[in-house]
């Protein structure tokens, strides 16, 4: 183990950058953009580390990582061990290194941060997690012996998989079934490969083949099974539903029908599951964005998705328009960041009334109206109001409208007896995770409304372990 | 990876193709007026095509594929023994099936096709059914046996007089119309079809459902591609659909949003044809 520094030496060291890949080279392509810690930086980065007796850093993290053991280890050089200490909570962290917004967890809430950065909890977390891939060492914890109980989970999520990790290690049986033809869920169909490379992601769902995970692509339930039969037909006792947030909202303006307008959820889909980006190998075509104007609208991780994808296509002009300011806007700082180094102009504070087309149906502009910063909202967030006599035509040839999505209902529709509220999201208790159906768990963003890869991994977790707390005890 | 493996094929017309796929759990669930999305090959696209029968029995469903494109051309090349990589279903609503009296069941081109398995239910229901299917010319009748024995009345119409009459499916309706009461209208085919019936039958206050056939990616209401103005509200055809009220239908955003791709479809097309030649055009006539 290395000398520990003095507190007041620790602090002295800046905060480790990530190495990225140039910006004028990485927009033109879908490879990822932040290189990743090398063992060095990742050594020196923990050396800033105060290792606290109370650390607030786990307590800023949903699912409590061990943030100080794991960072000692790193220092020890033991990063396997690291890694096996970071699974102990959080079975994705090579996700979650990766996308976490730990601006506001973790880092948010390291004491460094205070008066100097933050340790940079999530680039330590993803050097470790890449470690342990590259040295193909995740090693494959102990099964506990079969119960003879079945679980069906619905969805491939984070939600979905991190439940299904849990339950195959307490010895039951696993399948995931999942609606879309590659496992994943929005980590595949939504975050972009530059961001989160999709080998990631397929590693950690072959991992858990390997430990007896049963897999079913293709099976939406409420149409190809219900709820019902597969707690009966099926033969599962338990059933978990994290089928995620995925009912795309529009503004509802007019023009919205034109074509070149599309859903956040459609253009990414199209570039990530179906490879538009790879035209010359796959079919799916979209609209093309190659030397036109793209604007995006909204300022969240999905925002900046599609507006980075839309400049990797070619794109001669990549815009986020929206309706507050840049200090409101949702998605990660990194994330902005890098938005903005790649070229894309950001027309904050712009909110769209109307999408102009030609006679063919196509898109050729959009109407904006200037906003200001008014008095605090509900949110705590001030609300923006209309300049008057400040609208103007916005010539833009593709619009992508990323303003958040609501609860898809087709597990609900065909379930009865499960409780939704008023917005048809599922009811679920927050502790045990139970639905108003025995048998039944849900969790992730049906339950939460769209949230975080964490969140919906913390309980798809959570889930897994009332879910087999009911299993064992048969008690509902 | 899972396989579907094709278990029946043959061509009903030519470029019109009979796939029987086993899919057991599809064909158990299969209610007329649901379709599939399937992919056929790892680098595929995703495409919608309706079930035109199910066999619970046989764990088979069947699709009738009409070869307008890249995909369907290539799935048309297809034989028994060959496999899809994906297919997914049953998707969307089921045709609404009560006993309305007298419902007249139109299909055009392929759609005569889709139309069959509904107006089976609809007989079975208890209506009597008219149907009327229509087709360019001769040799692109399908199911004519088929849609004979499972309706009441049949007329044939080609546009250019080669089988049954001469003229379009809305010459006939008018005609029915005018002759007789008609409590309910399906209407299949192509977009300009279906707004051709959805004009006609407008006038009288003819309850007239018809089945859209927009753009889709996923099928499961997750991307908002599939969306249609129906009575000034945006509608997800994929999962609200894909069968709406005919007059609440904006039919012009429809067609305008399906030619979107217009342009990179043809290039596919074209790059297909350059690799892939003489077998896709035979048909058992030529064989
Ligand atoms: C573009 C985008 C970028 C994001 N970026 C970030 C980020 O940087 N950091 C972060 O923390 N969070 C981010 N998020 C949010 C995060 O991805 C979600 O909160 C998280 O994925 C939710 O997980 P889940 O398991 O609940 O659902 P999902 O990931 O949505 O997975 C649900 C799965 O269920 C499947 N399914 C749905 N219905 C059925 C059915 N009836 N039968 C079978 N399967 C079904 C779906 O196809 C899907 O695969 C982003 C979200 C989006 C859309
Ligand atoms: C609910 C539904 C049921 C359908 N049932 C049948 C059927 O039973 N038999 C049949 O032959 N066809 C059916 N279609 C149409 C079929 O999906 C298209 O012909 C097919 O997608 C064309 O793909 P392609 O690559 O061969 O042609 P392309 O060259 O890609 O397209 C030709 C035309 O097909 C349409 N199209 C293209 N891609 C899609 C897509 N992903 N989804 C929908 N339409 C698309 C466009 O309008 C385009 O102009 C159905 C469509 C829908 C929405
Ligand atoms: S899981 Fe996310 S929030 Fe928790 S420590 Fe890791 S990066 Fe931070
Ligand atoms: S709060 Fe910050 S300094 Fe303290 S243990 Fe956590 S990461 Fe280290
Ligand atoms: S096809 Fe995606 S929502 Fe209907």
């Amino acid at each position: 183990m290395r000398e520990a520094l003095p507190p007041k030496e620790r602090t002295k060291i800046p905060r480790q950058e990530m190495p990225e890949r140039d910006a004028c080279e990485r927009a033109h392509d879908f490879g990822e953009v932040n290189l990743g810690f090398n063992a060095a930086l990742a050594e020196h980065e923990s050396q800033r580390c105060l290792t606290c007796v109370d650390p607030k850093c786990t307590r800023g993290c949903p699912v409590g990582v061990k943030v100080r053991e794991v960072v000692e280890l790193v220092l020890a050089g033991e990063y396997l061990k690291a890694g096996a200490k970071l699974r102990e909570d959080n079975v994705l962290p090579a996700v979650t290194g990766r996308v976490c917004p730990q601006e506001t967890q973790c880092e948010g809430a390291c004491v460094l941060g205070k008066r100097f950065a933050p340790v940079a909890i999530g680039h330590i977390e993803r050097f470790v997690a890449d470690y342990e891939r590259a040295a193909g060492a995740a090693g494959l914890p102990e099964r506990a012996p079969a119960t003879g109980k079945k679980v069906a989970i619905v969805g491939s999520g984070p939600a979905g998989l991190s439940c299904a990790g849990d339950l195959i290690l307490r010895g039951h049986e696993v399948t995931v079934f999942e609606a879309l033809h590659e496992l994943g869920g929005v980590l595949v169909y939504g975050i972009p490969e530059f961001r989160l490379p999709k080998e990631i992601v397929r590693n950690e769902i072959d991992n858990m083949r390997r430990m007896g995970v049963n897999f079913e692509t293709n099976v939406v339930i409420g149409k190809t099974i219900t709820i019902d039969e597969l707690l009966t037909e099926e033969g599962c006792q338990a059933v978990f539903v994290a089928t995620g947030a995925g009912l795309p909202k529009f503004l509802n303006l007019p023009g919205e029908h034109l074509g070149g307008v599309y859903s956040a959820n459609e253009f990414l889909t199209r570039v990530n599951l179906m490879r538009a980006y790879d035209a010359e190998h796959y079919d799916s075509p979209i609209y093309d964005c190659r030397n036109r104007s793209v604007a995006v609208i909204g300022g969240g991780n999905t925002a900046m998705d599609a507006v980075r994808s839309a400049v990797r296509l070619g794109a001669a002009q990549a815009m986020i328009v929206y309706r507050r300011g840049e200090q409101e806007l949702p998605a990660r700082q990194e994330e902005v960041h890098h938005a903005k180094s790649e070229g894309v102009q950001f027309l904050t504070l712009h909110n769209p009334l109307e999408f102009l087309g030609d006679d063919r149906g196509m898109l050729t502009g959009m109407r904006l109206q200037k906003m200001e910063l008014g008095e605090p909202d509900e949110s705590g967030r001030r609300r923006p109001a209309p300049i008057v006599g400040s609208e103007f035509v916005l010539p833009i040839d593709v619009a992508v409208v990323a303003v958040g999505s609501a609860a898809n209902p087709l597990v609900q529709s065909t379930t009865p007896d499960l409780a939704t509220n008023p917005w048809g999201y599922i009811v679920a208790d927050p502790y045990s995770f139970r639905t108003s159906k025995q048998g039944v768990f849900a969790g992730g963003d049906i339950v939460s409304g769209a949230a975080t890869v964490i969140l919906a991994m913390g309980s798809g977790r959570k889930a897994a372990a009332s879910i087999h707390e009911y299993l064992t005890t048969n008690a509902w | 990876m899972s396989m579907y493996p094709i278990v029946e094929a043959r061509f009903l017309a030519p470029d019109v193709k009979w796939l029987a796929i086993e899919a057991p759990r599809i064909a158990r669930k299969h209610q007329a007026g649901q379709f599939v999305i399937v992919r056929a090959h790892e680098h595929g696209e995703r495409i919608p095509l309706t079930i035109a029968h199910a066999s619970a029995k046989n764990g088979t469903v069947a699709i009738i594929v009409q070869g307008v494109g890249k995909t369907t051309k290539l799935i048309n090349t297809l034989e028994a023994g060959d496999s899809l990589v994906d297919i997914v279903g049953p998707l969307g609503k089921p045709t609404e099936i009560e006993n309305y009296g007298v419902v007249a069941v139109i299909g055009g081109g392929v759609g005569a096709a889709i139309a069959y398995p509904s107006a089976v239910a609809l007989r079975q229901a208890g209506n009597a059914v008219l149907s009327i299917v229509g087709a360019r010319t001769k040799q692109l009748v399908i199911l004519e046996n088929e849609m004979r024995a499972a309706t009441s009345e049949l007329f044939v119409m080609t546009d250019d007089g080669s089988y049954g009459e001469q003229g379009f499916v809305t010459h006939k309706l008018q005609q029915l119309i005018d002759e007789r009461r008609i409590d309910r209208v399906l209407a299949i085919g192509p977009t300009t079809m279906m707004q051709a019936v959805a004009e006609l039958t407008r006038p009288h206050g003819i309850p007239t459902i018809v089945s859209l056939n927009p753009i889709m990616v996923d099928g499961t209401g997750m991307c908002g591609g599939c969306r249609v103005l129906v009575g000034g509200e945006n509608r997800f055809a994929c999962v609200d659909g894909p069968e709406f009220d005919a007059h609440a239908v904006d039919f012009r955003s429809l067609i305008q949003r399906n030619r979107v791709y217009r342009q990179r479809e043809q290039a596919a097309l074209d790059k297909f044809h350059e690799t892939h030649t003489c077998r896709l055009f035979t048909t058992p006539g030529s064989q």
